[in-house]
C-alpha cells in the first residue's frame, strides 16, 4: 500500500480542494454583493464627506493661490531681514492681478487675521496702484516701502510667508485655544479668552456625570425588571420603552415646562416649603437643566443593556451565595455584581457616546452655562460660517467618539447592541 | 417581591429603600410625559397650570390649541406633518431595502471582514448627529440636493439603516439555513426562496427595524436643520423653532399627538418582538 494519499476528485475531474475553494469564493462574493449597495451608499454619502471635512479643516489654499509669484520668490528668502527686491516685485504683480479681479479685499481680511494692521496697509497700497503712482521701471521695493511704514516692518512680511503652505493646523490649535505665534511656535491664548477648553471640559464633565447618574438610576430598576415575575415586569418595561420611543423634542419640551420658574417642580418645592415662593431657583438654562433632562432621556439606553444581561443571570446563584454563608450584601457584591459587568460596560459606553455628542437638549435647556461642544460646532456652521473651524472641531470630537466606539466594539461587539 | 418571614430588620429596611428608589426612577422616567397632556388643554396662553386648572374648573380647559394646530392661520403644522410623513415613509422604505440586504450578507458565514464592515454600517448611529449633519450637508450641497426632499430622505436613510441592520441580523441569528437549502434543492430560484421562505420568517425583525427607521426619521432634527429650506420644514423642526422662539401651547397639542403616535408604535414593536421571539423559539 502506498503511503501517498490519493487526491480526491469531483465528478468533473477537478480536485475537491480546488472545487471547494471555488465554491467558497463564490459564496464570499455573493455575501459581499448583498452588503455592497449599502456600503457603497454609505461611503459616497457619509464616509467620504467626513473625510472631506478633514481636507476642509486643514485647507489654507486661498492665499497660496492668490500670491503665487510672491511665494515663489519667498522660497529663497531666509525670513530674517526685509525680503529682497524680487519678493516685493512678485507681491506687486500678484496684487495687481487681484485688483483687476477685484478680490484684493479677501486678501486684506485674511492677512489681517494673521497679523493686525494688514487691512489698512493693503488698502493704501491698492489706492497707490490704482492711481498709477507705482513706476514699474524703478525699484518696486523702495516704492512699496514708502507707501506705509508697516511695509518696512519685517514682521508683516514674515506673516505673509507664514500663510504660504496650502495646509494649516491652525484651526485645530484654535479648537484647543492655541495659535501659531509670529515666530511660528505654538502659543496659548490669553487666559480669559480660553473658551474652547472650557467647553471641552464641560462636555466631558456633563457626559461623565450623566453616565454616572444613568448608572445609579438604571441599575436598580434593571435589577427589579429582571427579577420581577414576567407579568409585572412587562408592564413596568413600558415605563422604560415609552420615553425611548417618544420624540426627543417632546421630552425636552416637557422638561422645559417642568423646570421653568413657574413650573411644576418649583411649585412642588414651594408647596412642601423647601423654597420660598419669591425665591424660586432657576433650574433651566443652566447645567442643572442639562443634567436632569439628559439623564432622563438617556436612561433607557442604560436600562436596556443592563436588563438583557441581568435576565440571563440565574437567581439560584444568589441563593447559592447566601446558603454558603454570605449575607445578602456579600452575595450581591461577590456573585451578582461581577456577572453584570458586561451590561454595565455596554450601558455606560453607549450613554457616554450619546451624551458627548448631544446637541438638541443642551441647546434648549442648557442656556449659556449648559452648552456643549456640539452647540459650538453648530454655531460656527450657521452663525460665523467658519466651516473649516466647525469641521476641525467636529473631527476632534469624532476622534474621541471613535476611540470609545472602538473600545465598545472590543468589549461588547456592535452586533450585540440591544434595541428594545 | 414578598420578603421571607425570617428576613432581618436591616435587610427589610434596605428592601423598602430599594423599592422606593425604583418607584422614584420609574416616576422620573414616565411622569414628564404626562405633564404635556393636561397643559395642552389649557384655555390660556401660558405653559403653566393656571389657577382654574388646579381647581379643575371646566372653564379653564379648552380645545383651542388643537383647533389652532389644525385650522390656525399661517400655521406651519400642516405642511410640516405632510413633509414629515413623506420623508419618513420614503426613508423607511430605503432603509429597509438597503439594511435587509446588508443584514442578509452579514449573516452569511462566508462574509469577509464581517466585524469591520458591521462597524462601518452601524457608525451613523454612534457618530454624533452634529458631525453627521455637517458631513451630509457638505455632500448634499456639493451635489445640489440641499433643501430638497430627496436630500433629506437620503440623509435619513443613512441614519435609519443601522437600526434595520441590527434588528434583522438579530432575527437572522436564530435562522435555520437548511430551510432555504431545502427550497433551493426543490428547484426554487434564489429570489423566490427569499420571497417565499426567508422574508416571511424574518419579517418581524424587518418591520421592527423599519419602525425604528421611521421613528428616527420622524424625530430627526439636527440633520434636517442643516439641510431643510422653508418648504422642507418637518414637525421636529417646527417644534425646535417653537421651543426656541415663541413658546405657544400649540406645541403641546402637537406633542400630545406625537406621544399617542409613539405609544401606538411602541405597542406594535412590542407585539412584533414577542412574535419574533416565539417564531425563533426563544422562550422567556
Amino acid at each position: 500500500m502506498s503511503s501517498e494519499t490519493k487526491q480526491i476528485l469531483t465528478t468533473d475531474g477537478i480536485p475537491l480542494e480546488v472545487s471547494l475553494k471555488k465554491a467558497e469564493k463564490k459564496n464570499k462574493i455573493k455575501a459581499f454583493l448583498l452588503v455592497a449597495p449599502l456600503l457603497l451608499f454609505l461611503f459616497i454619502t457619509y464616509v467620504f464627506p467626513i473625510g472631506e471635512m478633514f481636507t476642509r479643516s486643514v485647507d489654507d489654499k486661498m492665499i497660496t493661490n492668490m500670491l503665487p509669484k510672491t511665494f515663489k520668490a519667498m522660497e529663497k528668502w531666509d525670513g530674517k531681514e526685509l525680503p529682497p527686491e524680487d519678493v516685493f516685485a512678485g507681491f506687486y504683480s500678484d496684487y495687481k492681478v487681484l485688483i483687476e479681479n477685484q478680490t484684493q479685499g479677501k486678501l486684506g481680511q485674511r492677512l489681517n487675521k494673521e497679523k493686525n494692521g494688514f487691512n489698512s496697509i493693503t488698502k493704501k497700497l491698492m489706492r497707490q496702484i490704482k492711481r498709477n503712482k507705482i513706476d514699474e521701471s524703478q525699484s518696486i521695493k523702495e516704492q512699496i516701502m514708502k507707501v506705509h511704514k508697516r511695509w518696512r516692518d519685517v514682521e508683516y512680511w514674515q506673516a505673509i510667508k507664514r500663510t504660504a503652505p496650502p495646509y494649516t493646523m491652525a484651526k485645530y490649535l484654535k479648537g484647543v485655544d492655541m495659535y501659531f505665534a509670529a515666530d511660528g511656535s505654538i502659543a496659548q491664548v490669553d487666559e480669559d479668552r480660553r473658551i474652547h477648553r472650557i467647553l471641552w471640559l464641560r462636555t466631558l464633565e456633563i457626559a461623565l456625570f450623566v453616565t454616572i447618574f444613568c448608572f445609579l438610576m438604571g441599575y436598580p430598576i434593571a435589577h427589579l425588571l429582571a427579577t420581577l415575575p414576567m407579568k409585572y415586569s412587562n408592564l413596568l418595561m413600558i415605563c422604560v420603552l415609552l420615553p425611548f420611543w417618544t420624540s426627543l423634542l417632546v421630552r425636552t419640551a416637557s422638561w422645559m415646562i417642568l423646570l421653568q420658574q413657574q413650573g411644576v417642580v418649583n411649585d412642588f418645592f414651594v408647596m412642601i416649603g423647601l423654597v420660598a415662593d419669591d425665591s424660586r431657583p432657576e433650574m433651566m438654562y443652566n447645567k442643572v437643566g442639562t443634567y436632569v433632562a439628559m439623564t432622563q432621556i438617556l436612561l433607557p439606553f442604560m436600562v436596556l443593556p443592563l436588563y438583557s444581561v441581568m435576565k440571563t443571570i440565574s437567581p439560584s446563584l444568589m441563593r447559592a451565595g447566601k446558603s454558603l454563608g454570605g449575607t445578602p450584601f456579600v452575595a450581591f457584591w461577590k456573585v451578582y455584581f461581577p456577572l453584570t459587568i458586561p451590561g454595565i460596560g455596554a450601558g455606560c459606553l453607549l450613554v457616554f457616546i450619546l451624551a458627548i455628542g448631544y446637541y438638541i437638549t443642551p441647546a434648549l435647556v442648557g442656556g449659556a452655562s449648559g452648552t456643549l461642544i456640539s452647540n459650538q460646532i453648530a454655531y460656527h456652521m450657521k452663525t460665523t460660517l467658519d466651516w473649516s473651524f466647525a469641521s476641525a472641531m467636529g473631527l476632534m470630537l469624532l476622534s474621541g467618539v471613535l476611540v470609545i466606539y472602538w473600545i465598545y466594539n472590543k468589549l461588547v461587539g456592535v452586533d450585540n447592541i440591544k434595541l428594545g | 417581591m414578598a420578603l421571607p418571614s425570617y428576613t432581618e430588620t436591616r435587610y427589610r429596611i434596605w428592601h423598602y429603600f430599594y423599592i422606593a428608589i425604583c418607584t422614584f426612577v420609574f416616576f422620573f422616567l414616565i411622569a414628564p410625559l404626562f405633564v404635556i397632556f393636561p397643559l395642552s388643554f389649557n384655555a390660556e396662553e401660558f405653559l403653566v397650570f393656571s389657577e382654574g386648572m388646579k381647581r379643575l374648573d371646566p372653564e379653564a380647559f379648552s380645545l383651542r390649541w388643537y383647533h389652532e394646530m389644525v385650522y390656525g392661520t399661517k400655521n406651519p403644522w400642516g405642511l410640516a406633518a405632510k413633509n414629515s410623513f413623506i420623508i419618513a415613509i420614503f426613508a423607511t422604505i430605503g432603509s429597509i431595502i438597503l439594511g435587509t440586504l446588508a443584514a442578509l450578507g452579514l449573516s452569511s458565514r462566508h462574509m469577509p471582514y464581517k466585524g469591520l464592515i458591521m462597524a462601518v454600517l452601524i457608525s451613523p448611529m454612534i457618530v454624533p448627529l452634529i458631525i453627521s449633519g455637517v458631513a451630509i450637508f457638505f455632500f448634499m450641497a456639493k451635489v445640489g440636493l440641499a433643501a430638497t426632499h430627496t436630500g433629506i430622505v437620503m440623509a435619513h436613510i443613512i441614519l435609519g439603516t443601522p437600526f434595520v441592520v441590527i434588528t434583522v441580523t438579530a432575527t437572522l441569528s436564530g435562522f435555520d439555513h437548511s430551510v432555504t437549502r431545502a427550497a433551493s434543492s426543490l428547484g426554487s430560484n434564489p429570489f423566490n426562496t427569499f420571497m417565499k421562505i426567508t422574508l416571511p420568517l424574518i419579517l418581524p425583525g424587518v418591520i421592527s427595524g423599519g419602525l425604528f427607521a421611521f421613528v428616527t426619521s420622524f424625530d430627526e432634527v439636527v440633520v434636517v436643520l442643516f439641510l431643510a429650506g422653508l418648504e422642507n420644514t418637518t414637525i421636529p423642526v417646527q417644534m425646535w423653532t417653537g421651543l426656541r422662539e415663541q413658546l405657544s401651547p400649540t406645541i403641546l397639542a402637537v406633542a400630545t399627538c406625537l406621544i399617542i403616535l409613539s405609544t401606538l408604535i411602541l405597542v406594535t414593536a412590542e407585539l412584533l418582538r414577542r412574535r419574533s421571539e416565539r417564531l425563533r423559539g426563544i422562550n422567556r
